[in-house]
């Protein structure tokens, strides 16, 4: 009689503590989801706020007013959309070769035996730590020395000879595929390039859209690489163009920085909310393997 | 045979591309590296005069001595925040894919963007921290603008973005059997301890690999550090100082040889952190 008390007793407490638990859950959890999206609350607040408000003591959360002003501005500074579009050239040159090429040499390393193979693999394993530092500076000589310095050709044309970690990631995701596919093709006479395009590629679909858009993010974030080879006003890049904000303007303009680096923000977002799916994806096939 | 050359051929792009932008740019670097070559004008052999110079230049040694800092404070500490990030979203509440976005967008949308949002929240005067600060009357640091809180400026926004590897753990936390949390509790474990002796262990192999690819990180930083800067030369990380001793000062050669040591010191970390991995990450 007692005892089942005590049970029925520890069964309230339980069910009362797990209530608790999943409360301090979403507490801890919405807590922090408030600190990482305060930065982007903050910036679209700024970017809405007329010059009274953004310097404003005590700190005002919400425009009093909202004004497009900042945003009218920040397109008289910098042409945004001219640069997205350059931005966009870089990525959509380099994209197509690397992606299609890593496939290519993925497909070579998983698929066949070949003298030197597993040497050359590790040499690849090596590069992906590669000495970016070392290089960029001789390559930087020989591109300058080609005429091609000022030009998005420095940025685009290397993509065209495969990406060590893309090629990594294709190598393992093929290696999933049973052998029997290509078997049976190649009785039915296929040629290794028709098995290439024909089953490998169109079967590796999510994992060719998760390196597209890794490559995307590379170029559209990278700063270093555009920054050596670009000079010219009307050839910036979209980051190019942030960075060179202040120094166009003189002095710091809050409202209309702020605004720039809101619609900067937002094809990335919008991106990441739109292919979530395949950065998941992604990062489960590489990050945990790798 | 034949297959043998079909699938060299499908690598070849790759070879030649390693030919290219890899192994001759690297013999170049190294003979750059004992030359005072300025990009206009002749290059002159002048041995390890770069090197020499390097190892006496104070301006080096503060750029090394700032990434170092930033190093050994910044790697732990996204490490241990993501890694806590990824425990708490393993959980199946409802809504937890939301949380999983919004813990992962900060790491994503890196670039100049963001540290210039990061620059206009750490400002001094009108910035989100200081004026948040300054409603609990509290005078808050001039952040960028003071040499002594540069560093917990890159910190601070170090960690805001330290859940990019969340995904990494969240996928190997779902490989961790979930009997041995039943065995842990049985025996009397709480939440603690289950975290300390079950998962803690079984995720080394995945914090060893961050813990990599954040030491190669903080030893790479430049976007930020180039947009934010910071006062007292705080902000010259040892990228920056790179990039300018090559592209505003042209000094082809000295910059090259920085970063080989550069190179090396990563490498030297890397080695040094993989020796340990036999002492403290978990293998089957």
């Amino acid at each position: 009689m007692s005892s089942q008390k005590v049970k029925r007793a520890r069964k309230k407490q339980s069910v009362g503590m797990q209530r608790f638990r999943k409360f301090l859950w979403y507490f801890v959890a919405i807590a922090g989801s408030f600190i990482m999206l305060l930065p982007f609350f903050w910036m679209i607040s700024t970017s809405l706020k007329v010059e009274n408000d953004i310097f404003s003591v005590p700190i005002k959360w919400f425009p009093s007013e909202i004004t497009f002003d900042n945003f009218v501005r920040a397109f008289e500074v910098v042409p945004i959309f001219k640069y997205m579009k350059n931005t966009l050239v870089i990525a959509g040159g380099k994209i197509i070769g690397e992606v299609f090429v890593s496939a290519l040499v993925a497909y070579g390393f998983s698929r066949f035996k070949f003298k030197g193979r597993n040497f050359l693999f590790m040499v690849l394993l090596a590069t992906m730590m590669l000495p970016y530092e070392v290089t960029m500076i001789p390559t930087f000589i020989v591109w300058s020395e080609l005429g091609l310095v000022d030009s998005y050709v420095p940025l685009i044309l290397p993509a065209y000879f495969g990406s060590a970690s893309f090629i990594f990631f294709l190598k393992m995701y093929f290696e999933t595929f049973p052998v029997s596919y290509e078997e049976s093709a190649l009785l039915d006479g296929a040629k290794y390039r028709q098995i290439f395009t024909k089953i490998f590629l169109p079967l590796s679909k999510p994992a060719l859209v998760t390196i597209a858009l890794w490559a995307f993010m590379g170029t559209w974030n990278d700063l270093l690489g555009q920054l050596i080879y670009i000079n010219s006003t009307d050839k910036l890049t979209i980051q190019l163009g942030l960075a060179s904000f202040s120094s166009m303007t003189g002095e710091v303009l809050w409202g209309p920085l702020m605004a720039a680096s809101f619609v900067a923000l937002v094809p990335i977002i919008a991106l990441l909310l739109y292919a979530q799916k395949y950065f998941v994806e992604g990062v489960k096939m590489s990050g945990i393997k790798g | 045979m034949k297959k043998q050359r079909v699938g060299f051929l499908f690598i070849l792009p790759w070879l030649i591309g390693l030919i290219l932008f890899t192994l001759l740019p690297m013999i170049a670097a190294a003979y750059i590296s004992l030359t005072d070559w300025s990009i206009v004008g002749d290059a002159h052999f002048i041995g390890f005069e770069n090197y020499k110079n390097i190892f006496k230049s104070p301006e080096f040694y503060k750029s090394l001595w700032i990434t170092v800092r930033y190093a050994i404070l910044a790697v732990p500490l996204i490490i241990i925040t993501s890694l806590s990030m990824a425990v708490m979203l393993d959980r199946g509440h409802k809504g937890v894919s939301v949380f999983r976005v919004i813990y992962y967008m900060p790491a994503i949308v890196s670039g100049v963007a963001v540290a210039i949002v990061f620059k206009w929240i750490l400002d001094p005067n009108f910035g989100l921290i200081n004026s948040v600060l300054a409603i609990f009357n509290i005078q808050g640091p001039d952040w960028l603008y003071d040499p002594d809180w540069v560093l917990p400026s890159y910190l601070v926004m170090a960690v805001w973005g330290a859940g990019g590897s969340i995904l990494t753990y969240l996928a190997a936390l779902k490989d961790i059997p979930q009997d041995l949390y039943g065995a842990a509790m049985i025996d009397g474990a709480n939440t603690f301890q289950k975290v300390k002796f079950v998962t803690v262990p079984l995720m080394t192999p995945i914090i060893f690999y961050n813990l990599i690819l954040g030491i190669i990180g903080a030893f790479r930083k430049f976007t930020d550090a180039y947009v934010l800067g910071g006062a007292g030369k705080e902000g010259n990380f040892i990228m920056v100082h790179l990039y300018e001793e090559a592209f505003s000062n042209y000094n082809m050669g000295y910059a090259t040889a920085i970063a080989w040591i550069l190179f090396a010191i990563i490498l030297t970390l890397t080695i040094i952190v993989n020796a340990t991995k036999k002492y403290w990450v978990h293998t089957e």
